[in-house]
């Protein structure tokens, strides 16, 4: 079985470690705050301006002041702190930020990404993913394995005009954890009961697949 | 103590022309200026080159300038949200530069503290960096970018005082201390403003000395552009 997007949220909240501050991009990446690991203390920022962000919410307490990188309305944690956007990129590109989580539109075999601009499309722009890519040591894709259209977003090279080059570290989708490599996509592990055959065909860039390939645990 | 207070709109715009380059802050709709946004789309200027985050969405916000066809370039980071924008960038009536947005936030913040330029990391290898040097430090690639010129910036503070200086709240802070003194004119409104002495020293996030106009605004909608709440 594939996995649904909120079990890629929690294959990534896995990675989590006592005292990293996360930057979590839009789209699936969001999620994974809802699933952080028991007894596991993190920090998330929104380039915006707020570290210490925590949950939505409750109806009827929204603050128009308080939103995240995705203008959605949230709320403070105990020990949160707000701040200007040149001062959050700081953070940022100063690599005080330990781990990046983002979606993508297309991930190269060298760790290129692509997830901002569509040639024909409408582009509304790249917001803070350039920043966030060029800087960051640990970046973590979160996305699906295929587009709408069945293609491969494993690619021996992007198509898409890039975000960033050689940055990317490690990818989750619906069918597999992989970990770019200086020989391509190396296989971590397999969505449960998916065969390494559909992960392969899945994949247009070099992938390197061992003897054995645990399945996922979500 | 030098006073930066102004009674009118209209004063706080004094000297803006048609063809002006405008820092405009905000994020989306949080933070933003209401009241000068409102009074340049009722006004008679046009043609300026803004420098905001975002557009707005088409009846608020950054949205009412383009919705009155104010803007003939566009200098931000995320221009989704408004349809009326869309539609002049798509018809070409208007020019677009997208900017990675930790970019755009440091290219205000250079013009505010006098830096002409400086190197960053972001775009390195794709489009943006197309026309840009391109210099290494210890063997990572960087492009330079260029502070902005700019003839007003338009921010929005939560608190202000007679003598300029400002204090904002949450994540309505985002652009508005990097744009403030980062034009040749700064004109600050604030939903409270206060007289001198009231404000704790100790707290002030912008210091008075880079605004230059200050004034309440008033009716704030402050309107929410994702409501999201927890599912209960």
């Amino acid at each position: 079985m594939a996995l649904t997007k909120d079990q890629i949220a929690k294959r990534i909240a896995q990675e989590l470690k006592s005292g990293d501050y996360v930057n979590l991009g839009i789209g699936i990446p969001t999620l994974v705050a809802n699933y952080v690991p028991e007894g596991i203390e993190v920090e998330f920022q929104s380039e915006n301006g707020i570290l210490g962000m925590g949950p939505f919410p409750k109806a009827g307490e929204e603050d128009p002041d308080l939103i995240n990188a995705g203008k959605q309305t949230i709320t403070p944690l105990p020990g949160a702190s707000y701040f200007d956007t040149a001062l959050s990129f700081g953070m940022i590109r100063g690599k005080y930020i330990d781990l990046t989580v983002l979606g993508a539109m297309e991930v190269s075999d060298q760790g290129d990404i692509a997830n901002w601009k569509i040639p024909g499309k409408l582009v509304k722009g790249m917001g803070g993913a350039m920043d966030l890519v060029a800087s960051s040591e640990n970046i973590i894709v979160a996305m699906m394995h295929t587009n709408p259209k069945g293609e491969s977003k494993l690619r021996s090279a992007c198509s898409l005009p890039l975000t960033g080059v050689r940055c990317v570290k490690r990818i989750v989708t619906n069918l597999a954890v992989l970990d770019v490599t200086s020989d391509g996509f190396l296989l971590i592990e397999r969505a449960p009961g998916v065969p390494l055959d559909e992960i392969k065909k899945a994949t247009q860039g070099r992938i390197l697949i061992p003897n054995q390939v645990p399945e996922i645990q979500v | 103590m030098i006073r930066k207070k102004v009674d009118t709109v209209a004063e706080a715009l004094e000297g803006i022309q048609s063809g002006m380059t405008l820092m405009l802050g905000g994020f989306g709709l949080c933070g933003i200026p209401e009241n000068l946004i409102k009074a340049l789309a009722a006004s008679s200027y046009k043609n300026f080159c803004c420098i905001s985050a975002n557009v707005g969405v088409d009846d608020f916000g950054l949205g009412l300038l383009f919705g009155t066809q104010k803007v003939k370039k566009m200098i931000g980071s995320y221009v989704g949200e408004n349809q009326e924008f869309e539609r002049q960038m798509l018809s070409a009536e208007i020019e677009v530069i997208l900017t990675p947005m930790g970019t755009l936030a440091e290219k205000c913040r250079a013009a505010q503290m006098g830096i002409p330029a400086f190197y960053t990391p972001a775009g390195y290898g794709t489009e943006v960096a197309e026309t840009k040097e391109i210099r290494e430090f210890n063997g990572k690639n960087y492009l330079l970018e260029t502070a902005f010129t700019s003839d007003f910036s338009l921010v929005k503070a939560w608190k202000g005082d007679e003598a300029g200086n400002l204090i904002y709240r949450g994540t309505a802070r985002n652009f508005n201390p990097l744009m403030c003194g980062a034009s040749k004119i700064t004109v600050a409104e604030v939903e409270e403003l206060v007289p001198v002495g009231t404000l704790d020293p100790n707290q002030i996030h912008t210091p008075g000395i880079f605004v230059d106009r200050i004034f309440q605004g008033d009716h704030y909608e402050k309107r929410i552009e994702r409501r999201t709440v927890q599912n209960t």
